[in-house]
């Protein structure tokens, strides 16, 4: 793991947090949406807040593919689920609203799934190097770039 | 009878979200490192493999058939059951397709991850 992609783990957290919340006040504005009257959808693109959200989700898909190319799919989920984090912490400090004991569970929960996986191996879906693996992890704390031998072997 | 719809249609979107998740996966595996791509050869060549693996326009059908499907089963149950529900179950079962059909490695680790997610999205949600 370097730099670039933990930033796009970081970007597939944000922009997914980000566009829902977008979304989501853009589409209270405009109001419900009925199968009877479709043309309600083109006044919600219309809305800006629906706009920018579609926008970043689009950036979330981006990153989400961008992720997958070298990393495991029950890798890179958990880093999603994180974005619910994000939200309820900028529910909590940035809207002042209250977030409650359950809630504070769910986010201890899952930040602690997260930490379980961030701390294995970001891609194990290669055969022949299954047993190579916790090796090649260890080796990459150390400076040496180990996804590079695990991914495809394709030079930089 | 109400029930038994919303829970109908809360496996429809949790096995459409997992088939998507599973073919994007794979698609994007047969592209490989985007990275070393994107600085070897371009990104257009990243977007060109992209857009023309058939995994990839699978998947997004798929996940549009989730989307969709999504939308009636919120027509038929609440909101605070159907999101949360589909949510974790999509880890659950994301996780499992993962290890049988992407030879993910799912240690025990993994698994903890899987259920501790799936289960503070519900609390989160619900």
């Amino acid at each position: 793991m370097n730099f670039r992609k933990y930033l796009v783990l970081a970007g597939v957290t944000v922009f997914a947090a980000a566009g829902d919340s977008m979304l989501s006040h853009g589409m209270k504005q405009t109001g419900n949406i009925s199968l009877h009257h479709l043309q309600g959808v083109i006044l919600a693109v219309v809305n800006p807040w629906v706009a920018v959200g579609i926008v970043l989700l689009l950036a979330f898909f981006a990153s989400y593919m961008n992720a997958l190319s070298w990393a495991d799919l029950t890798y890179v989920l958990p880093a999603t689920s994180l974005g619910y984090v994000l939200l309820a912490l900028v529910a909590k400090f940035a809207l002042h609203e209250a977030v409650s004991p359950l809630r504070w569970l769910g986010i201890a929960m899952i930040s602690g799934g997260v930490g379980f996986v961030a701390g294995g191996p970001s891609l194990t879906s290669h055969e022949h190097d299954d047993e190579k693996l916790p090796l090649l992890a260890k080796s990459a704390r150390n400076g040496a770039p180990a996804e590079d031998v695990v991914s495809s072997g394709v030079g930089r | 009878m109400k029930g038994a719809y919303t829970w109908g249609g809360i496996v429809v979107v949790v096995f459409a979200s997992v088939v998507g998740d599973i073919l994007l996966a794979r698609a994007m595996k047969q592209v490989g490192d985007v990275h070393a791509l994107w600085d070897r050869a371009g990104l257009w060549s990243v977007v060109a493999r992209t857009l023309g693996n058939s995994n990839f326009f699978l998947g997004v059908t798929a996940m549009a058939a989730a989307f969709f499907s999504l939308l009636f089963a919120l027509s038929w149950g609440d909101v605070s059951l159907v999101a949360p529900a589909a949510a974790s179950l999509t880890f659950i079962g994301n996780a499992f397709a993962a290890k049988i059909f992407l030879h993910e490695k799912v240690d025990r680790r993994r698994w903890i991850a899987a259920v501790l997610v799936a289960a503070g999205v519900a609390l989160l949600a619900g």
